[in-house]
């Protein structure tokens, strides 16, 4: 011990993209999506709203709106904007871990009842009774706001095994499952119980490791034997595709692609080279990394600036015509946050319902 | 020699001959099968382990109920005179085993009523039937039978039901509890999984959110603790933390409790565990009857259920009922009726509480067994109403006895009951050690009757 891994710098990671995102063979390579003008004004208005939803939690946690834990999105905004965008709500369905705010915003749940939620009010999506890390919707297919680190893996395996027997048992349509978690996340043991048993069952899900160089303080390369996380799938046979995260278009392109293979040929393993500007929680002191770190990939590579060059380079809209969408962005945020602060907190006989299904 | 029936498992005390492959005369060799046995979980074959010449069959081809240790066969080892020993007779009657081992022999007998004060009461009228004797038509069935039933018939109503685990299919189930259930329903839905209890349970939470309805079987609860986070944390709160939205219908199963002689780490009752968590229900039955409706009420439910079943109660049969049998969920049953003092168990606990019973009625002390079967929810009116009678209390737990399900029970007389109480409620527990290995430690360990008819007494004096 005490020497550094092979080939690997000591000190703070290597952010973002790499020169050459890696894959395996046997994947044909991405392809970046060619969106419509609506398409691409979209994806900028969902990561624009997710990245003021956040600014606004994070304000409200500092006015002691919010309580507990709260991790906030800020600079992932393209990965769930992109891969969300390729899958059937209704049809398929989503899982992630405790960072899932962004996660509800795109898939369609209102962010007042998000924002309820963090506030811990009645009309929050789970009562207030979950709070940031543990919010469903059965409407929307979202499964969850785990707190667990990578206890989501095994369960989106589980989702994907439903999709799979519906389909070949009872004859119902098929669907597959989107199964979010962290580069965390991704040491822990259950996760490749969970790869095992998908890639032997052939189930239809999507692993999407997001990895935003930090698990917690923790860099990529100071917890992780193999860095590369694209390849964490590979002794299970596993094939595993590298995308920059920070760019929505190479990510929606990606998930085509992986959807794809999921719903043919079983398990995929995505992973999203992305970057998280705000602390773990709100209570990080940020030690580990420095302040020029982020501010560089802020400047050079944030998925919200980046998108908005492009569609105004490529005539889809004006710079003008983008602050109109911001405008409309803050003030339902604004809404919601408002919304949040007023709406009543849950009645005190709340406390002893939903502990079982109430009974008729 | 004399070729004996082998125990070929831990509680195995007796087996079926089902085929001889050998006839009187015949040579075999070292490894050659001679015979198949069967147990109550498999059909397996039995070896030679030397060289030479069957001289005689002791045990007929389809005898059942043969006791391990009975001398099924004789063999003139390969240099022995065969012809002498041919001469010998062959055993007429199978001998009686060696004692087992205490885990798995039968509830010990009571102890001789010598130190009962001679003003016990006379002997009261006992054995009365606690439930109205069934009208329905019954069959006798083990435990194991009743609960693949139960399955086999959930299963067969509603497709959504599936069952996975280590071994269920292919295999038939470590301790046969799935047997057939592969053959009649595929391997689509009865899903044999890797050796990885933390994936699979979480797997099942999985499925049960995406619709289905999860039957996961543990090949004994031990194992669960690799598997509590996802039963705990993603199963039981779900509900709760979605605020009533998201429904987590599946059922955790399998053997708990010690077996026997398997020794600490496979011998552990987590009732007490399992039962301290609010969104999961906890039902642990004794008999056939009860294993069958509890089971198929746990896979009807729509919340998770963790359902504690007992290795060395498989066997055992029990009348159950014919047709559609569900018990509800939340009661207990009186399996004894009696006046002067009530005995609280669950699971195999409830064995050695009818037996304290019929002990104590020997010396004319006529004790209530109430089976709780259900420990989440807990019947609390039914433990505080036979308080209400008999005043006295004793809780029968095959388990540890700190923060045990005795404590509990223990817990609503003090608080609910007080009034009622003319003795402090005592409990009889396991020793408060990991489960030693050898069998008289082990016993040692273990609950019994004679300490629950030593604390009955206790309470008379």
């Amino acid at each position: 011990m005490g020497q550094s891994p092979k080939g690997r710098a000591e000190g703070p990671a290597r952010h973002a993209t790499p020169a050459v995102p890696g894959r395996f063979d046997a994947l044909p390579e991405i392809v970046r999506h060619q969106p419509d003008r609506e398409t691409y004004l979209g994806f900028y208005r969902m990561m624009l709203l997710i990245r003021r939803f956040e600014e606004k939690a994070g304000q409200l946690y500092g006015m002691g709106l919010i309580g507990g834990f709260c991790h906030l999105y800020i600079g992932q905004e393209a990965v769930v904007t992109g891969l969300q965008a390729a899958i059937s709500p209704g049809r398929d369905s989503v899982i992630t871990g405790y960072r899932d705010h962004g996660h509800m915003l795109a898939c369609g749940i209102p962010a007042k009842a998000v924002m309820a939620e963090l506030t811990g009010r009645a009309a929050g999506i789970s009562k207030g009774k979950g709070g940031s890390m543990h919010m469903f919707s059965v409407e929307h297919g979202f499964y969850g706001g785990h707190g667990i680190v990578g206890a989501q893996v095994p369960i989106g395996a589980g989702l994907a095994f439903a999709h799979k027997y519906r389909a070949d048992v009872l004859g119902e349509e098929g669907g597959v499952c989107l199964a979010y978690f962290g580069d965390g996340a991704a040491n822990q043991g259950q996760v490749y119980e969970a790869f095992n048993m998908a890639e032997l069952w052939k189930l239809p899900v999507v692993f999407v490791i997001e990895n935003n160089q930090y698990a917690m303080g923790t860099s990529v390369n100071r917890a992780s034997a193999e860095d590369q996380l694209y390849r964490r799938g590979e002794s299970f046979r596993i094939e595993g595709l590298q995308v920059d995260g920070m760019d929505v278009l190479a990510v929606r392109g990606a998930a085509t692609l992986a959807i794809d293979w999921a719903r043919t040929r079983g398990p995929i393993l995505l992973e999203m080279k992305t970057y998280r500007y705000r602390g773990h929680s709100m209570s990080d002191p940020a030690k580990y990394r420095t302040r020029d770190e982020v501010s560089q990939v802020r400047e050079q590579q944030d998925p919200i600036d980046q998108a908005g060059r492009e569609i105004v380079a490529l005539g889809l809209a004006t710079d003008a015509e983008l602050k109109a969408i911001d405008r409309e962005v803050r003030a339902e945020v604004a809404e919601a946050a408002d919304f949040a602060e007023q709406a009543p907190e849950p009645e005190l006989a709340e406390l002893f319902t939903d502990v079982l299904v109430e009974r008729a | 020699m004399e070729i004996r029936l082998p125990a070929m498992s831990p509680t195995m005390e007796e087996g079926t001959l089902a085929r001889w492959l050998v006839k009187p005369g015949d040579a075999v060799k070292p490894g050659q099968v001679i015979a198949e046995i069967e147990t109550d979980k498999a059909t397996m074959e039995l070896e030679s382990d030397e060289a030479g010449t069957i001289v005689a069959l002791a045990v007929a081809e389809g005898s059942d109920g043969v006791k391990v240790g009975t001398v099924i066969a004789t063999l003139a080892v390969a240099g022995e005179d065969a012809p002498a020993l041919a001469e010998r007779p062959a055993p007429a009657a199978a001998p009686e085993p060696a004692e087992r081992p205490a885990a798995a022999a039968a509830p010990a007998p009571a102890p001789p009523p010598a130190k009962v004060p001679a003003t016990a009461p006379a002997k009261v009228p006992d054995a009365v039937p606690a439930e109205p004797a069934p009208t329905v038509a019954t069959r006798r069935q083990t435990v194991r039978e009743a609960l693949r039933d139960a399955m086999a018939e959930e299963m067969r109503a509603n497709p959504r039901v599936f069952v996975m685990g280590e071994e269920v299919a292919y295999y038939q189930g470590a301790y046969k509890v799935t047997q057939g259930l592969l053959d009649e329903f595929g391997d689509r839905r009865v899903v044999d999984t890797p050796i990885t209890e933390y994936g699979f349970a979480g797997l099942g939470v999985g499925a049960a959110m995406g619709g289905l309805r999860p039957i996961v079987e543990f090949m004994t609860m031990n194992f669960a603790m690799q598997a509590i986070d996802h039963i705990v944390n993603s199963a039981a709160k779900t509900n709760y933390m979605s605020g009533g939205q998201m429904r987590c219908p599946i059922v955790f199963r399998g053997p708990n409790g010690a077996a026997a002689r398997v020794a600490a780490q496979h011998s552990q009752n987590f009732a007490p565990w399992y039962a301290s968590v609010p969104g999961l229900i906890v039902l642990s039955p004794y008999d056939a009857a009860d294993a069958k409706g509890l089971l198929k009420a746990a896979i009807r439910s729509p919340d998770p259920v963790v359902f504690l079943e007992n290795e060395l109660l498989y066997g055992r049969s029990f009348e159950v009922p014919e047709g559609e049998h569900v018990v509800p969920i939340g009661r207990a049953r009186r399996h004894r009726a009696g006046r002067d003092v009530t005995l609280v168990s669950y699971s195999i606990g409830v064995e050695v509480a009818l037996a304290a019973a019929e002990a104590l009625a020997g010396e004319g002390i006529s004790a209530e067994v109430l089976d709780l079967r259900s420990l989440r929810p807990l019947d609390e009116a039914a433990i505080l109403e036979s308080l209400a009678r008999t005043h006295r209390m004793v809780v029968v737990e095959e388990g540890w006895p700190r923060c045990s399900i005795a404590s509990e029970v223990i817990a609503i007389c003090m608080e609910k009951g007080f009034d009622d109480l003319d003795a402090p409620v005592l409990r009889v527990t396991d020793a408060d050690v990991p489960l030693p290995y050898a069998a008289n430690l082990e016993k040692a360990a273990l609950v019994d009757s004679s300490k629950v008819v030593a604390a009955v007494r206790s309470l008379f004096r």
